[in-house]
């Protein structure tokens, strides 16, 4: 894949390219601060999420974690008054550079909500979706992809006979799965979860936590989770976000995740996963 | 705590609810009467010859079928013209258009042209469409006039029914990479359809009913035929009626009312199937 195709125009993308970073790092921020009008919502994070891993972002509520997460795939645009500033970078580009082609953008680095939110129209139109918008008409291509896309988001056999039937008419946690197969058939490079299974039951759950598992040897996946066992139970690393005295949100503690919830070097951060507030 | 309190809030209450049947009455009962009014009057008239034949000795005898089409082509010309214009605003004022003070004028000018009288609307053809645009007294100028009347109402209803769909949908599709009209246009507008037909329709029949703007561009009494172009004059139902009823003499009493159950018929026959497009979305 073209690594400089979030640009429009393609002139002198190679130098753009020469000063990245680690190799192995897929999308990292540098002093980010985010506002909303006049309010300080997230304050200067610095981290980096590695290729082919699960990042897990916990915190309290209103801490600014899906403010953050939507950092990424710059979905904070659509907010009036939102405003970035500090580097962003997804494969050693600065996302909020001039020129950055956001479709091109979240097509690859993709996106699942808090409540699954599948469109309404036929469970195989919703995974067909995006590939029909990125000009692929072929019937025999797009029947490959919804296939393929569903059988990687463990929905393949629940719905096959089904295809034709609404999106809506499954149960909330195949809803959720057929959000990420929507997300998976246009071949993203990242995946970006919001709390992706707060809507769902502990059984449906378990099913996305063990899709996020295999997901992630391919995919480089970023995930808002309130539930900390969740974070712990699938996560590689883990950022802690709390608000600060301005009701900033600010990064407390970010490592590996073995390491922030049996040995956490901040007080804070102890505080929380033992239960003490949150 | 005597069981006169008791007694004396229950009799608040009875006449509380009698003061609201009442009010129900009230609204209904004029409606039933003039249905029942105007059936018992006209049915004697109605045949299907006066469906569909051309009116005779003034419009005495004959049939009604010319204002009949001519109404019909009021109203599809009224939905081609507006219904596409009417969109098309909605889907900038909701999804491109800034919110500032320039928006705002706009929303508002939109609102006050539900306000203004008809009359006027027939004025502001008769210059506009008629004179300067020079397509004379016609169909055409009639249905570019009432399209300008139905536009506060498709436009309304667009942006109601666009507003209407949920963000979670736009964000899905934007979240994968698709581009904000692709998204208007296959997530969107897809979603909001039965509002905006909804609309559509219902500026439609209103339309239909419309007197004062077709009586100064175009509309007319008794024509040869039906009309062959757009740019011929035209015969109307609600002109038709007021013809018969103020300015002929010596008109059978049944067949004004017949006029009117046919406009009325018409008119119905329209608010039903937004009733039933409002179920089945509902349902959906």
């Amino acid at each position: 894949m073209n690594m400089n195709s979030i640009f429009k125009s393609s002139t002198d993308d190679n130098s753009r390219q020469a000063d990245s970073g680690n190799a192995s790092s897929k999308l990292r921020m540098q002093h980010m601060n985010l506002y909303y009008g006049s309010f300080h919502a997230v304050k200067d994070i610095t981290l980096q999420v590695n290729t082919s891993s699960i990042t897990a972002i916990i915190g309290p509520s209103g801490c600014g974690k899906s403010s953050m997460l939507r950092v990424f795939n710059r979905m904070n645009d659509l907010i009036p008054g939102a405003s970035v500033d500090g580097l962003v970078e997804f494969d050693g580009i600065n996302i909020y550079e001039p020129g950055v082609d956001v479709v091109e953008l979240r097509k690859r680095i993709g996106m699942v909500f808090q409540k699954p939110n599948p469109f309404p129209m036929s469970i195989y139109d919703n995974v067909a979706f995006g590939p029909r918008r990125h000009g692929i008409r072929n019937r025999r291509a797009l029947d490959e992809i919804v296939e393929k896309s569903l059988m990687q988001a463990a929905l393949w056999d629940e719905v096959k006979d089904k295809l034709g039937q609404s999106g809506l008419s499954i149960s909330g946690g195949q809803q959720q799965r057929l959000c990420i197969a929507r997300v998976l058939a246009v071949e993203p490079e990242v995946i970006l979860m919001d709390e992706p299974c707060s809507a769902l039951d502990p059984i449906a759950t378990l099913k996305i936590e063990d899709l996020m598992r295999t997901l992630s040897e391919t995919y480089t996946i970023v995930i808002v989770t309130h539930n900390m066992q969740q974070a712990a139970r699938v996560s590689d690393m883990t950022a802690f976000l709390m608000v600060d005295d301005g009701h900033s949100g600010v990064l407390v503690e970010y490592g590996p995740t073995s390491e922030v919830f049996t040995n956490p070097r901040d007080k804070r951060t102890e505080d929380y996963i033992t239960g003490r507030f949150g | 705590m005597g069981s006169s309190s008791i007694k004396k809030r229950y009799l608040t209450q009875h006449m509380a609810m009698a003061i609201l049947v009442a009010a129900v009455f009230l609204v209904v009962a004029p409606i039933i009467f003039i249905l029942v009014y105007m059936i018992a009057n006209g049915y004697s008239s109605l045949s299907w010859e006066f469906l569909t034949q051309p009116p005779s000795q003034a419009g005495r005898a004959g049939g009604i079928f010319p204002a009949i089409i001519g109404t019909v082509f009021l109203m599809l010309g009224t939905i081609i013209f507006s219904l596409p214009v009417g969109v098309m605003a909605g889907v900038y004022l909701t999804e491109y258009a800034r919110n500032n003070w320039i928006t705002r004028l706009i929303n508002m000018a939109i609102i006050n042209l539900a306000g203004v009288p008809s009359i006027v609307f027939g004025l502001f053809g008769l210059a506009v469409f008629v004179l300067t645009l020079n397509l004379g007294m016609s169909l055409i100028a009639a249905s570019l006039t009432l399209s300008a009347q139905a536009l506060a109402m498709t436009i309304t209803t667009s942006r109601e029914s666009i507003m209407a769909v949920p963000r979670e949908y736009r964000e899905g599709a934007l979240a994968i990479g698709v581009s904000k009209w692709q998204t208007i246009r296959h997530i969107v507008l897809p979603s909001a359809s039965p509002g905006i037909l909804t609309g559509a329709i219902l500026a439609m029949s209103r339309a239909a009913g419309e007197t004062a703007p077709i009586l100064v561009v175009g509309a007319t009494f008794l024509t040869p035929g039906l009309p062959s172009s757009p740019f011929d004059r035209f015969m109307a139902l609600p002109y038709h009626l007021y013809t018969v009823s103020a300015h002929v003499p010596g008109m059978p009493a049944d067949v004004k009312w017949g006029v009117a159950i046919v406009l009325i018929v018409m008119v119905l026959f329209f608010n039903i199937v937004v009733a039933l497009i409002r179920m089945k979305t509902r349902k959906r």
